[in-house]
């Protein structure tokens, strides 16, 4: 057997981007067993922009995010249960009320340049025995060496791997490789990659990442995520085990939980539309798109012309407000 | 006697720059920069030719002329200071988190604090001076169910203390959206942006009124007064974009660039705390010398 990679399925966060929001209680319990029973190592919940992010700036969530927690505890029996944690939206008593529903691990994400603000919300979670993930956002937005630096401070936090994530679906997998490489060699702990299949990169990417040193990859059933979609969970138990990597995953029972749960659940086809190519090509945030498609509805803009400005400005993650801005800007031009 | 003598324990960057907008103020004069080290913002004040101690807030205590002390240093020494500031008679402007005192938005609440008994006032988070006059002026004439903010500071203008406790910034905020900013529910968000050339601090409002008949014309005008109100005391206060209704969700964007006293102009985050905190120290000087204002 080939090296042991460990799977994160995040169909139950950052495809919640994907239907904006709106999990019930009874499909996470369908969603959560079916991933658990098809052997992924980690199922993350939570809102899309992480716990606390239901908001007018990034969508209400339908159902009361804690009771999601629960419905997912009393269900997965092998798996880490995690959730995604942003400093600046979730605090630590966020996470403790997580973890009082049964959540027993949390990525802590940042903006790539910011791990810092990280510091108090791994080290509690390390302090209440979690398994801690520290997350840098938008890794196209910085260098090698630098990404490195921060993912040394993650450790230094108690993170127990750093996952890299590549939000704006912007990377080739030459810049993937030389990422992960570089965090690879700075840090003792594993390293993980996320990916967005804006540029029709998502799976390549991932194979690049793991040649270059990760053990621990994302990926989301049918691809449900941000932007144009992430790694697709079946997809990489197909090709990890062409490549005779060890993983836990059952190919047939993700095929089935994709088409008995999930391809239900799209209301709108999770492909490379011009609007998320145009994503990945300005490197802007893969959660903005339906914010961006709403806002150039109302201001009557074209969405791509949005999509530029927001890039050329140097928009992050989290600043869904500015879509509105950069939108009434162009309309009174 | 013309003016009321104040000091500043914390010769850190804000300390320093309140130091210059106290240097021009009508009321209060720079008595005393109180640190605990010799450091480049106590040597900067001493360049000024201001009354310096290295000694701690000891030596503060024993200035009797000292009326008003503003406490740029942490949460913890505020909470550890404000005892003895009191004892002492002094008038605390807590530019920490501590929150020892209430709550103070100089455009909200500043005259009816003066009318309480109180002697210490704290000025919620740099985010909460910039958000919490536009939530304030628009459940003032419709309500507010929900109040929510975003702030965007450059990443360069967030201190270690706030990096550090990154919690307290949208907890506090949150907690004054409700107590001063008149919503039931206030939640607020942070982010930090690493882009260079620093972009301006950036803020967005949204508030989920009550009033659902109340004319949009009486919000516009409102927020208009606000800002107005506001721009007095921080000139880069710059309405970006002006009221959207839809529905019950009115939305307002300010920009607030800075007077570049001592920080970077992009730092209006640190310039709207400090210049609340020296409106704030005016009028309670004003007072002091029996000069309404």
């Amino acid at each position: 057997m080939g090296k042991r990679i460990y799977v994160a399925d995040t169909t139950l966060r950052d495809g919640s981007h994907s239907i904006a929001h709106t999990y019930s209680i009874e499909q996470v319990k369908r969603i959560g067993q079916a991933l658990d029973e098809a052997g992924v190592d980690l199922i993350e919940i939570s809102h899309g922009d992480g716990i606390a992010g239901s908001s007018y700036n990034y969508g209400f969530q339908k159902t009361d995010e804690y009771e999601l927690y629960s419905a997912a505890a009393s269900v997965v029996k092998n798996a880490k249960l995690g959730i995604l944690l942003l400093p600046g939206i979730g605090t630590i008593e966020d996470l403790k009320k997580a973890a009082a529903c049964g959540v027993n691990a949390v990525r802590v994400a940042t903006h790539i340049t910011e791990a810092d603000i990280s510091a108090q919300h791994i080290k509690f979670a390390k302090s209440i025995n979690m398994f801690v993930t520290g997350f840098l956002m938008l890794a196209h937005m910085s260098t090698p060496e630098a990404i490195s630096e921060q993912a040394k401070l993650m450790e230094s936090y108690g993170a127990d791997y750093i996952n890299i994530a590549d939000s704006a679906g912007h990377m080739l997998p030459e810049q993937v490789a030389a990422v992960i490489k570089a965090v690879k060699a700075a840090v003792a702990i594993p390293v993980g990659f996320h990916a967005h299949n804006n540029l029709g990169l998502a799976t390549g990417n991932t194979l690049a990442a793991i040649d270059a040193g990760a053990t621990w990859v994302d990926g989301t059933i049918g691809g449900l995520g941000a932007g144009a979609g992430n790694t697709q969970t079946e997809v990489l138990a197909a090709v990890l085990s062409l490549r005779g990597y060890e993983t836990n995953l059952n190919l047939y029972k993700l095929l089935d939980l994709d088409e008995q749960e999930v391809e239900p659940l799209k209301n709108h086809p999770q492909v490379i539309d011009s609007t998320s190519l145009m994503l990945g090509y300005a490197g802007v945030y893969s959660s903005f798109l339906l914010h961006v498609k709403r806002a150039a509805e109302k201001f009557k803009q074209d969405p791509r012309d949005i999509l530029v400005e927001l890039g050329r400005r140097g928009m992050i993650g989290g600043q869904e407000d500015m879509i509105i801005d950069v939108a009434y800007q162009l309309s009174k031009k | 006697m013309d003016k009321i003598k104040v000091a500043i324990i914390g010769p850190g960057n804000i300390g320093s720059d309140l130091m210059y907008k106290i240097m021009r103020s009508k009321y209060m004069e720079m008595a005393l920069m109180v640190g605990i080290k010799e450091s480049e913002g106590t040597k900067r004040a001493e360049g000024l030719g201001i009354p310096v101690t290295i000694n701690g807030i000891q030596d503060l205590l024993g200035h009797k002329d000292i009326k008003i002390v503003f406490e740029a240093t942490s949460a913890a020494a505020h909470a550890a200071n404000a005892p003895l500031l009191h004892e002492a008679g002094m008038f605390a402007i807590d530019l920490t988190p501590a929150a020892v005192g209430p709550y103070m938005v100089p455009v909200v609440n500043l005259d009816k604090l003066l009318q309480m008994d109180t002697d210490n006032i704290n000025l919620v988070t740099c985010g909460g001076q910039a958000t919490i006059p536009l939530v304030y002026a628009v459940t003032r004439v419709a309500g507010g169910e929900y109040g929510e903010i975003v702030s965007c500071i450059s990443s360069k203008s967030a201190g270690v203390g706030t990096r550090a406790n990154i919690d307290e910034f949208t907890e506090t905020t949150a907690k004054a959206i409700e107590v001063v900013g008149g919503a039931d529910r206030g939640k607020a968000i942070i982010i930090l942006n690493p882009a260079e050339p620093p972009l301006m601090m950036t803020n967005t409002v949204y508030v989920k009124i009550k009033d659902k008949n109340c004319e949009f014309k009486k919000i516009e005008d409102s927020v208009l007064d606000i800002v107005s109100q506001v721009q007095k005391y921080v000139p880069g206060y710059k309405l970006k974009v002006p009221p959207i209704l839809d529905g019950d969700k009115v939305t307002v964007s300010v920009e607030v660039e800075g007077q570049g006293d001592f920080l970077p102009k992009y730092s209006g985050n640190l310039d709207i705390i400090n210049a609340a905190a020296v409106q704030a120290g005016d009028r309670i000087a004003a007072r002091m010398l029996g000069k309404g204002e």
